[in-house]
């Protein structure tokens, strides 16, 4: 009962805070309705047991979120919503294909034939996890890990202003960079 | 060995951390009151005065702007407080934590972050460009702040083998972290008072942007925002005694009074040494922790990665 109680306090705001994303103008509010949203799922995954999962998805949803709303006030239109505006586009066209979607998931919740449990969460499901991680699934995680660094590292160059020639100098010989303010390393 | 405390505890804890932070303020007070007048000045009369202070603000008007978003700066402002409690709910008083999950240190990490995000949020509700500055402010040097941390918390999880917080503390049973860890404890020490965005790193609210993203707030809000910044320093200056200096062990005394003195040593030279430091300049200390300080809590973490395997 009590467990029942959690689930509805977490699931119901989950869901209308997500909702609220697409009713709110301002950026920020938006942002802000998301997190809460994902706060909410970290709340349910502690409460199906996986307590790690569940707190670095609310460490890792909260950084997330303060970040976007940076972009998302940098690159939306009307970003502190003093104006009225729809995230909304192409409407028709998005509830049938939302409609449909839910018609097909929810059959598929109905008819699929879910095969019994067998066997027994672990003692200790961080652990477990962990070894996942670092056993089997190892090579998935390392090439996932190196893309995503590589995504990064790429997005960085491409986004920088100025790169090691303007701060090096076009043979890359200056032996101090032509830095703005100098540096904190002493380099 | 840790316990949960009684269900009493939770309600105790808010008053308890406010009590720690009304104290750590007074000392505040009392130091800048013997840098400015001197030992004549009588500097322990203003021990009382960031109470007076915090009772005058309860009097005050709050300040409308124009435009403003009024929810989501007040969201801001009583979520620094509220998650500095949630953050201080894994602290041990001895071995008694108000609770003891399996991933406290990562709990508290997420409730620090949530702090940071709700400066964002304080400095962005008023509408005004000042307070903006300093909301942005901390979101940028937030990054360059939470790494080190990151890797600090998790070089004292690695040396327990646990993100338990009580099982982090029973590690220390012969030795203290502080002791073989010793670039995880100081970079720990220094990014507190930065996640509590305080003292030398007090840029968000820095009088250069003329207040930050506290420029725009008064009466309750403002005191809300300021005690908010107090029991923040107060829980994550605490937290390294659990993490680095060995919780509740020591010989002679109670648990409980190792607790308090370790925590009033941290606070005391936290905010000691702050009269000592000058302020930081940001884009210097900024590159000081991506090009130094990272490295050093990895080089760290890889030592005593090395250590447990090897035990």
């Amino acid at each position: 009962m009590p467990d029942d109680a959690v689930f509805w306090v977490l699931a119901v705001p989950a869901v209308a805070s997500g909702a609220m994303v697409f009713r709110l103008d301002s950026m920020a509010r938006a942002t802000y309705a998301l997190l809460l949203s994902l706060l909410c799922v970290g709340g349910l995954v502690i409460r199906l047991g996986l307590d790690y999962l569940g707190v670095v998805v609310i460490l890792m949803m909260t950084i997330e979120m303060a970040l976007m709303a940076v972009f998302m006030v940098m690159f939306m239109m009307n970003p502190a919503g003093l104006m009225p505006m729809s995230m909304l586009h192409n409407k028709r066209g998005a509830a049938a294909i939302c409609a449909g979607v839910f018609a097909l998931l929810a059959a598929g919740i109905l008819l699929a034939p879910w095969p019994r449990r067998r066997g027994r969460p672990d003692d200790d499901p961080t652990m477990a996890l962990g070894e996942s991680l670092m056993g089997p699934h190892m090579l998935t995680m390392m090439t996932l890990g190196l893309a995503l660094f590589t995504t990064i590292v790429a997005t960085v160059v491409l986004a920088t202003g100025r790169g090691r020639y303007d701060r090096f100098g076009d043979d890359l010989r200056a032996r101090r960079p032509a830095d703005p303010v100098r540096p904190g390393a002493r380099r | 060995m840790a316990d949960t405390a009684p269900v009493w505890a939770v309600v105790l804890l808010p008053f308890a951390l406010a009590a720690a932070a009304a104290v750590v303020a007074g000392f505040d007070a009392v130091l800048a009151a013997a840098a400015e007048r001197g030992r004549s000045g009588r500097p322990l009369r203003a021990a009382p005065a960031p109470l007076h202070a915090g009772l005058r603000m309860l009097g005050q008007q709050p300040r409308r702007t124009a435009a403003g978003d009024p929810w989501l700066g007040r969201l801001g402002i009583a979520l620094v407080p509220v998650a500095a409690v949630l953050a201080g709910a894994v602290l041990p008083w001895g071995f008694r934590a108000v609770t003891d999950p399996v991933v406290g240190v990562v709990w508290f990490n997420a409730m620090e972050v949530l702090a940071w995000a709700a400066v964002w949020l304080a400095g962005w509700g008023p509408n005004s460009a000042l307070s903006l500055i300093g909301g942005y402010r901390f979101l940028a040097q937030g990054m360059a702040y939470e790494l080190p941390h990151m890797f600090a918390l998790t070089t004292a999880a690695l040396g327990a083998e646990s993100l338990r917080v009580g099982e982090v503390v029973a590690a220390q049973r012969g030795l203290w972290f502080a002791v073989w860890m010793p670039a995880a404890f100081a970079v720990y020490l220094l990014s507190a008072l930065a996640m509590a965005f305080w003292g030398p790193f007090d840029h968000p609210l820095g009088r250069d942007a003329a207040g930050g993203a506290a420029a725009e707030y008064a009466g309750v809000d403002r005191l809300v925002l300021l005690a908010g910044r107090w029991l923040l320093l107060v829980v994550t200056a605490g937290f390294s005694v659990p993490l680095f200096l060995g919780g509740g062990y020591g010989p002679w005394l109670p648990a409980w009074a190792w607790t308090l003195l370790k925590t009033a040593a941290v606070l005391g030279l936290l905010v000691a040494g702050r009269r000592l430091l000058p302020a930081l300049r940001m884009e210097r200390y900024m590159e000081f922790a991506w090009a130094v300080l990272v490295p050093l809590t990895l080089v760290q973490a890889l030592v005593v990665a090395v250590v447990v395997l090897g035990r």
